[in-house]
């Protein structure tokens, strides 16, 4: 074990859900474990932090990475989107509208990362069918097994959204 | 996890200067080396964050040939439109690793340094050779259903799990690194290496060397290519057996072959003279099961991974006859035709 007598604490800035926060970290804590544990986001969830299952999905700089692998220290900048910065203005995000009407989840663990995951796969605009909405939602896991549900769930939201754009080109 | 000291230069000077120690480590996505450090596997000194550095871009060279920024996500690098149009094989490969979020963060660069998913490795109470220089290995006469059934040593029977390094060994890239001694390109077939009596290295890379780019000539096979990966679930999951497979033919003759197997061995496998054998040969399901009983030759089972050596042989035929058709494997429906 290699000791460093003092913890280095890093300052480092993040906008969480449009909020700067001006933060001090340790070098080792992750994104994770900084929104959970230090500011309380705690709709992030921890599956496995390992990478493995996905529940701990959030949008970095509007891209979707898990956030157990990511050291906090090293996002220094990046603008965060969490389950808790979906809604706005006290509407819900037509994908959480979207997994309250298909009833897409069962204990509901898995759920904010799976609707970060598909907020992320939204802006990446490359899904039209349904076997590559399933691929492409493959990196969350759900032990209750509610994935018909939500592919059905993400395909209501994305399928009209495809439609809209071909129809604007 | 360790503590452990953390820099984050801006210039790729700086950061060879802070690797030159042999218990520093680079940190790009972070998807191995943070996994790696929660389980104490690994335990570095001090942590080089070179995700500000310069090595993000994509270029064509005047050659024509890919030029990868170590930093490239395997995202970018997947999607991008040059990479699918021109090396296709080389997108596929990467799209059926992993899953998205974890190509998001994941690097071109961290790809090709990523180690084995040995399950003693990832045990620090188990011994491990690999983890441990000198403890033995423990998948040796132990759970090695995912092992090597080429190219191991006595001391270790870990597979490389990488995707796109099957089809950058297909591919013929070179890596090219930067160090205290300078620049030097490394062809990708000496890149990675066989574990023999020193399984603790997985590579070739130096103390103190930065992996700037990766370089891939110009290919030639047009639609005769396909990247055909086996796993134990259709999506989400480590190859137990890939093949990275392209063809050039004329009038039915074929003219040039690159074959790569991932999931065999403790690096991208390729057989140079499997490849000549079959120049000149006729396209057909008949030197394709020659040329996969020639690369097998000396295949070996540990036990639970005997039946690798069966499918081995089956997905490079099945990838053969999709490169010959020209109709690659598709990553997303998952039938394999
Ligand atoms: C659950 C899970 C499933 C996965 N499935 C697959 C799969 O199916 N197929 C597949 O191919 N991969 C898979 N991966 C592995 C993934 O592709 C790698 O973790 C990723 O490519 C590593 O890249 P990184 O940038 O995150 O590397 P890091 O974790 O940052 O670094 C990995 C290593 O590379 C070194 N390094 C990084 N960049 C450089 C550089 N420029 N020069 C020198 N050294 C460098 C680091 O020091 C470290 O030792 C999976 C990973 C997980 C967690
Ligand atoms: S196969 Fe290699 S990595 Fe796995 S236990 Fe043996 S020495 Fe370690
Ligand atoms: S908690 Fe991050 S992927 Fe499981
Ligand atoms: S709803 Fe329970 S894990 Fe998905």
């Amino acid at each position: 074990m290699n000791q460093i007598p003092h913890h280095p604490q890093i300052p480092i800035f993040l906008t969480i859900n449009g909020t700067l926060h001006e933060l001090k970290v340790e070098p080792w804590v992750t994104l994770l474990d900084l929104l959970r544990e230090r500011l309380s986001l705690t709709g992030t969830k921890k599956g496995c932090d390992q990478g493995q299952c996905g529940a701990c999905t959030v949008l970095v700089d509007g891209k979707r990475v898990n956030s157990c692998l990511a050291l906090a220290v090293s996002r220094d900048g990046a603008e965060i989107t969490t389950i808790e910065g979906l809604a706005e203005n006290g509407e819900l995000h037509p994908l959480q509208v979207a997994f309250i009407e298909r009833d897409a989840f069962q204990c509901g663990y898995c759920t904010p990362g799976q609707i970060c995951s598909a907020a992320g796969l939204l802006a990446e605009g490359h899904t039209p069918s349904r076997a590559e909405i399933r691929e492409h939602m493959s990196g969350n896991l759900c032990r209750c097994g509610a994935y018909t549900n939500i592919a059905d769930a993400v395909e209501d939201v994305l399928m009209p959204r495809i439609a809209a754009k071909e129809a604007a080109e | 996890m360790n503590r452990f000291e953390y820099i984050r230069p801006a210039t790729v000077a700086d950061a060879i200067a802070a690797l030159n120690e042999p218990a520093a480590r680079a940190l790009a996505g972070g998807t191995n080396l943070v996994d790696l450090m929660k389980y104490d596997v690994a335990q570095p000194s001090r942590l080089v964050d070179i995700n500000r550095l310069p090595l993000k871009s994509i270029e064509i060279t005047p050659s024509g040939a890919l030029r990868i920024g170590a930093l490239v996500t395997n995202t970018d690098l997947a999607w991008h439109r040059d990479v699918r149009e021109k090396w296709p094989i080389l997108s596929s490969a990467i799209l059926a690793g992993a899953s998205p979020q974890l190509r998001n963060a994941a690097t071109a660069g961290g790809n090709l340094m990523q180690r084995t998913r040995c399950y003693y490795f990832y045990d620090p109470s188990t011994a491990c050779n690999k983890r441990q220089p000198g403890s033995g290995c423990s998948a040796i006469g132990g759970v090695n259903r995912i092992h090597a059934i080429l190219g191991a040593s006595d001391s270790c029977i870990a597979v490389h799990p990488s995707d796109m390094c099957v089809a950058m060994a297909a591919l013929d890239a070179s890596v090219e690194v930067e160090g205290p001694d300078g620049k030097r390109s490394i062809p990708m077939s000496g890149f990675h290496r066989l574990p023999g009596g020193e399984p603790e290295r997985d590579n070739t890379l130096k103390v103190g060397e930065l992996i700037t780019s990766i370089i891939i000539p110009k290919p030639d096979f047009g639609a005769h290519h396909t990247y055909l990966k086996i796993r134990d679930r259709l999506s989400y999951a480590f190859a137990l057996i890939s093949v990275a497979a392209a063809l050039r033919v004329e009038e039915g003759i074929i003219q040039d072959v690159r074959i790569a197997l991932g999931g065999v061995a403790h690096k991208p496998w390729r057989d140079f003279d499997a490849e000549r054998s079959l120049k000149g040969e006729r396209v057909g399901t008949q030197s394709f099961k020659q040329v996969a009983d020639f690369i097998l030759r000396d295949a070996k089972g540990q036990g639970d991974n005997d039946f690798k050596i069966e499918l081995a042989r089956r997905a490079i035929v099945r990838a053969l006859e999709q490169a010959a058709a020209g109709t690659p494997q598709d990553q997303a429906d998952k039938s394999i035709h």
